[in-house]
């Protein structure tokens, strides 16, 4: 019963943020296109289907994930599990006690990524308009791979009390470097990737982390240095989608060059 | 309704397949690190078993609902020829988006802590609240002129690094000048403002758009718009913190 009760308030939460859109869509459909929609009933079936399956997917998220996910980042970033109270006696934080944490970052951001609604919408347009080229699994892993590597590495920044902007200028570097050099056509899409990979279920989980390392962290301001933890994430997928590029450019080019040289070998 | 069943039978098991690494990840570490039992797992079944159905029925919402209505209102634009109803309409779905997406009202009634605590606004909760609605307002107008610029290139075919390098340079211009409290916020509010619902519309009427004008290419021109509108609320961001 009280499930439901949650199930019906994450529904009308979910209505309250498509209303405006929807208000918007309709409003121009009406007044300004005048025109017929196909498959009216087939988009209207489509939209609640949307609503009902997000109030569903949100209920489940509360209901499940996001405690249990929670609970964890707060325990293994904990002083006590991180070994902080021997530290303060003089003995210095022995790195291994962090590697827990960076592996939980690591794991937590590959995961979430590939859970993530928004990234499925977009490696599904973007696999349907590159006539199957772009493949989904494949920009999906690519990006949860930047996800994981970038949230361990703010881990790290957060651990270490480093400036964020110093990193994200770094890695601005990087991108435009490899926009260079990158294949053309999966730049626009690399971009996007960026910022899709952040949102429903990765923010909350990621937030926790960043929440409860700068807490246990003696000279951090929870405040201050818990952020930064998205900004990461929504960086280094960019890099990791155009890298997966190159790669698997090099690697047509490299088996064209072989199967040319065995040709002429024949 | 035989068809739509059908559909959702066989796009269930693509949810269960992407709800297990996160699956795996929370077991792993609950019980091999941390070492305890799980609480309340029948709530944790539920949860999970809730998640997988509304995955299924988004994805396959989306296929029938979200992207067609965004490309065919996007050709309809097209056809339609007048670019300032585009514009108005790119920039209302930005804003609108926007607006009301609650992880944005979450980033702003911290960025309204942080400034209080910083003495750069009172430490009451009318200032407070002030501040975390014209952060909102300031951002969602962001996101509304990134969409707005994003179209214009996709018509106009400016080429998409460019605009971004310029977004880039914007940043590292305002992280010089503003207070250093509000850059670690101003840096996630960038990818937390394109939520579920604004990604697959937004894509479609890139995509649809790039695809009804002639010389563009869907691939290359119609993605993009998504990365501006991740862009523009970081350097808005910090401009709110400089002038506030």
């Amino acid at each position: 019963m009280e499930t439901l009760n949650e199930f019906l308030h994450a529904l009308l939460a979910t209505l309250r943020d498509v209303a405006p859109i929807a208000l918007t869509m309709v409003g121009f459909q009406v007044l300004v296109l005048r025109r017929r929609v196909r498959n009216l009933g087939q988009i209207l079936l489509g939209f609640v289907l949307v609503l009902l399956g997000l109030a569903f997917f949100l209920e489940g998220l509360e209901l499940a994930l996001f405690p249990l996910g929670k609970l964890m980042a707060s325990q293994l970033t904990a002083p006590e599990f991180l070994g902080l109270d021997e530290a303060a006696s003089g003995a210095g934080v022995e790195w291994q006690n962090y590697l827990w944490v960076y592996l939980f970052a690591a794991a937590i951001g590959f995961s979430t990524t590939i859970a993530e609604p928004s990234l499925i919408a977009v490696a599904i347009k973007a696999n349907q308009v590159s006539g199957g080229a772009v493949g989904t699994w494949g920009l999906r892993v690519a990006v949860a791979i930047g996800v994981a590597f970038g949230i361990s590495l703010g881990a790290y920044r957060i651990i270490s009390g480093t400036p964020l902007h110093y990193y994200i200028m770094t890695g601005y570097v990087v991108v435009i470097i490899q926009t260079i050099f990158a294949p053309k056509m999966i730049i626009a899409l690399a971009y996007d990737s960026g910022g899709v990979t952040t949102s429903t279920v990765t923010v909350p989980l990621v937030a926790a982390l960043g929440l409860g390392l700068s807490t246990s962290i003696p000279g951090r301001n929870p405040l201050l240095d818990g952020f930064g933890l998205i900004a990461f994430a929504s960086l280094f997928p960019i890099m990791a989608v155009m890298g997966y590029a190159q790669l698997s450019e090099w690697a047509a080019r490299q088996s064209r060059a072989r199967s040319k040289s065995e040709d002429s070998g024949d | 309704m035989r068809e739509l069943l059908g559909h959702l039978y066989k796009s269930l098991f693509d949810s269960v397949r992407d709800l297990v690494p996160i699956l795996g990840v929370i077991a792993f570490f609950q019980l091999l690190v941390l070492r305890q039992p799980f609480p309340n797992f029948a709530e944790l079944l539920i949860g999970t078993v809730l998640v997988i159905i509304g995955l299924t029925l988004f994805v396959h919402g989306l296929k029938i609902g979200l992207f067609p209505i965004g490309e065919s209102m996007a050709q309809d634009f097209a056809r339609k020829g007048s670019l300032f109803w585009l514009l108005l309409f790119s920039f209302a779905l930005g804003f609108g988006t926007t607006v009301a997406e609650p992880a944005l009202i979450a980033v702003a009634d911290e960025a309204a802590k942080i400034a209080a605590e910083g003495g750069m606004i009172g430490n009451n909760e009318s200032a407070k609240h002030e501040y975390a609605t014209g952060l909102r307002f300031t951002v969602a107008i962001s996101v509304g002129l990134a969409i707005v610029i994003g179209v214009m290139r996709i018509i106009r075919g400016w080429p998409l690094p460019y605009l971004i390098i310029g977004g880039y340079l914007g940043i590292v211009i305002m992280t010089a000048f503003a207070p250093s409290e509000i850059i670690g916020i101003a840096y996630d509010s960038g990818g937390v403002t394109t939520s579920t619902i604004t990604v697959p519309l937004v894509t479609a009427l890139g995509v649809g758009l790039a695809s009804s004008i002639q010389g563009r290419n869907p691939m290359v021109d119609g993605f993009g718009l998504i990365a501006f509108a991740s862009l523009t609320p970081m350097i808005f961001v910090m401009g709110y913190g400089m002038v506030l």
